[in-house]
């Protein structure tokens, strides 16, 4: 067991084997250099952290439920300003929310909306798998167009999923959150170097890690990095922060790899490669190429 | 106790909302998350007075739905803060599934209910359906008959859920009761400080040295076994409420009990009620005792946990007993009424009960419709099925 | 029953995961470079560095101070580790 990567969250969780879900954990709060109570909704993290009598958090924690993370945070940050003013509570604590895409872009978005418009100091790291993966991967507000998925499944003239993503980073930034950044699991260093800055902000802040699935997304339990940066490569996925609306590119790629690269390594897109759906595939390069552009645009290249 | 700070109580008039506000300025819990309803939004705009002028310490959270509000009032109480909140209706009834989660984590905190109405028709007026919707929730559920009551309940339900660590919901009759002015007495704010004394929670969300985990995943292994935990916490409350309304008792001079007997002694005639309404039903049975009427008011205060056996025990001499509830319970009995069912049937009675609705979505109940129903007992009508005061 | 669910961490509690491998990675300690890629990628957080020792110098390996070392017990067998692995010195055997 690794000592250092273990101190706030230990092994002996049953997240699936392969999942990256616990990295973004472990390095995230690995940055904090102040004590940290973690908060986390309804999700595969939650199952699989919190089956009784064990629980793998060494940190305070609390599970309230699916959509409710940004109201939980907010009672727990405003009883620590009432305590540390009263002395009850002594220095700098870390407020940080793992939430899945669901009770992120969906069901509890109203309650992440409060408590940004409030000001309240955390941290919410949404974990985005792109769809219901805890109850055996259903659509999302976070789930691709095209995608297979249990409740939008593809089938000869049905494409399967047929709404595009939500973008949840510019709802986010619409509340004039002061820091918030697009991340991905396989760039640890970049995600922690986020989480660095994110815990310095005064205020709320917001992490988007993007976060393969091997169990819904159909690829090897030995490759969530592998795709994970093909996402990258493609420009699926463009690594940047918002800091105090100021756009910024982390890493540019310039001669990215076509989509069908990142989509090829993932049955819920195996459909997709198929002559009749030529079209789709079209559609999805041009809606990569159209993001990056426009994020570009924000960047004031 | 019961001395020097009873000379320095004033009375005042304040409507039931009001009082509920003035009795959480003088406890100054930690944390309120509020969002408004009608009628409950009194209590919360009377607070945010106090806190815009400095006189509480409190971090009022203005949060975007009640279901945040009851969800803030859980990552409080974990965070060991003496948290409190209110609301009505519509916003009982969106909490609901986070009361299970509150009870369940035995998370001591107080709620304000203005009771109201559900949807759909939608109407703003006073009846039971909200709290009634939420009685099977794990919380403590007090009802209140006035605005006296209200700010007795307020500071008592506050000293009782962190007692026991069951949440607490102190209920008044929307507009009727939070509306409306009346006189009463209220402590001076050293001694509720003192009554209500200091919260501590050593499981504190905010004790980084010594980390728990709420809200773990209980499987077929576990989960029963806490539910009958939580059953036993809730059988500890008739104690507690009993030594903690002792001790206000001594305190303010008005003594508390999980129910009130009111000429119930030697009544051959009881009716069974809750909240405003049994203000006019005294009335009446003051009148019909004046005739020589052996009539008398059970009234409830303690809905839950409900004191069955303490109930039959007090309602062992009627002959007839009939139940007014301002609630339906569709497609079964009225609820109190079904509780005063089971009370008979647990301690053998033999008395006659009658089920009566009234008041749903604020329709008036005049005191000849009471007299009506003392009348039906007096004659030994045998009434079929619930009967409606509409 | 602990009051209300609320529980507090201890790993004499925790499920040994290392019960769900049907492949166990193994590192050539001589080709390991001590790059610690696959540290951070574990997901089980079951691999260290550690020093290398005197009679892991293989001739032809790579000298580094450092190698990756992993622990079993909650290892799951998902292969990450080898697949990450920069110079292929990690590979997956059959329990």
């Amino acid at each position: 067991m690794n000592k250092q990567l273990t101190k706030n969250f230990a092994p002996g969780h049953g997240t699936c084997s392969g999942c990256g879900i616990p990295a973004i954990v472990r390095n995230i709060l690995d940055v904090s250099e102040d004590p940290v109570v973690v908060v986390n909704a309804t999700g595969c993290l939650e199952v699989t952290s919190t089956l009784y009598p064990y629980t793998a958090w060494k940190v305070p924690y609390i599970h309230n439920a699916f959509e409710n993370a940004g109201a939980t945070v907010s009672g727990i940050e405003a009883a620590y300003k009432v305590l540390e003013k009263k002395g009850k509570v002594k220095g700098k604590i870390n407020f940080v929310v793992f939430g899945g895409d669901g009770s992120t872009y969906d069901i509890g978005l109203q309650a992440l909306s409060g408590a940004l418009e409030r000001g309240h100091r955390f941290l919410y790291v949404a974990y985005d798998n792109q769809g219901y993966m805890n109850t055996g991967g259903q659509r999302s507000g976070a789930t691709p167009y095209g995608a297979n998925m249990t409740t939008t499944p593809a089938a000869k003239g049905d494409i399967g999923n047929e709404l595009d993503r939500k973008d949840i980073m510019e709802i986010v930034a619409a509340h004039g959150v002061k820091y918030l950044a697009q991340a991905n699991v396989f760039n640890i260093e970049d995600m922690r170097a986020k989480a660095k800055k994110a815990f310095e902000t005064d205020g709320p802040s917001f992490l988007l890690v993007l976060q393969p699935c091997t169990n819904s997304w159909k690829f090897p339990v030995s490759d969530y990095v592998k795709v994970a940066k093909l996402a990258h490569d493609t420009n699926y996925w463009t690594l940047y922060e918002i800091e105090n609306g100021q756009y910024k590119i982390n890493q540019y790629i310039s001669n990215p790899k076509p989509i069908e690269e990142f989509l090829k390594t993932q049955k819920r897109f195996k459909h997709l490669l198929l002559p009749e759906n030529k079209k789709a595939l079209e559609k999805i390069q041009r809606d990569v190429d159209f993001r990056l552009e426009k994020l570009k645009k924000k960047t004031g290249e | 106790m019961k001395h020097i700070n009873k000379k320095q109580d004033t009375k005042i008039a304040l409507t039931g909302g009001a009082a509920a506000a003035e009795a959480l300025r003088q406890i100054n819990p930690d944390v309120m998350p509020v969002y408004p309803i009608t009628p409950q939004t009194p209590i919360i705009e009377g607070f945010a007075k106090f806190e815009a002028k400095g006189k509480v310490d409190t971090d009022v959270i203005t949060v975007e739905s009640e279901h945040s509000a009851i969800s803030a009032c859980v990552g409080a109480v974990a965070a060991g803060a003496r948290t409190v909140t209110a609301t009505s209706s519509q916003g009982l009834a969106l909490m609901n599934e986070i009361l299970y989660i509150a009870s369940g984590m035995r998370l001591p905190m107080l709620m304000l209910v203005s009771a109201r109405a559900l949807s759909a028709p939608i109407n703003i007026h006073g009846d039971h359906s909200d709290v009634m919707g939420a009685r099977d929730t794990g919380w403590v559920q007090i009802f209140s008959e006035n605005a006296q009551e209200v700010y007795d309940n307020t500071i008592i339900g506050m000293k009782l859920t962190e007692k026991v660590h069951v949440p607490t919901m102190v209920i008044m009759d929307g507009f009727v009761t939070s509306h409306s002015v009346e006189n009463l007495e209220v402590l001076i704010d050293r001694s509720v400080r003192s009554f209500v004394g200091e919260f501590k929670f050593n499981q504190s969300l905010l004790d980084v040295s010594n980390p728990h985990t709420f809200g773990p995943v209980g499987l077929p292994d576990s989960y029963f076994d806490f539910k009958i935990e939580q059953e036993a916490a809730m059988d500890k409350v008739f104690e507690e409420y009993e030594n903690v309304a002792d001790g206000y008792g001594e305190l303010s001079g008005r003594h508390y009990e999980l129910f009130e007997k009111y000429h119930t002694r030697d009544a051959d005639h009881v009716i069974v009620a809750a909240g405003a309404t049994c203000g006019t039903i005294k009335d009446v049975v003051d009148e019909m005792r004046e005739k020589g009427k052996k009539v008398g008011l059970l009234k409830i205060k303690m809905f839950r946990p409900f004191p069955y056996k303490q109930i039959a025990k007090a309602l062992s001499g009627a002959k007839n007993i009939s139940v007014l509830d301002k609630s339906m319970a569709f497609g079964s009995m009225p609820p109190i009424c079904s509780e005063i069912v089971m009370s008979a049937q647990i301690s053998n009675l033999k008395s006659q009960i009658s089920s009566y609705v009234y008041g749903l979505g604020g329709r008036d109940i005049f005191a000849k419709d009471i007299e009506n129903v003392f009348e039906n007992m007096i004659k030994g009508k045998k009434m079929k099925g619930v009967q409606y005061i509409a | 029953m602990e009051k209300g669910a609320t529980i507090k961490h201890d790993i004499k509690k925790a499920s040994k995961t290392g019960t769900w491998r049907n492949v166990r990675p193994e590192i050539e300690v001589s080709g390991c470079i001590g790059c610690a890629t696959c540290v951070k990628y574990c997901p089980d957080a079951c691999i260290s560095l550690r020093k290398r020792k005197k009679d892991e110098f293989i001739e032809g390996g790579k000298a580094t101070e450092n190698v990756a070392e992993i622990g079993y017990e909650f290892c799951k067998g998902c292969g990450v580790c080898a697949e990450v692995c920069p110079v292929k010195t990690i590979s997956m055997k059959k329990e």
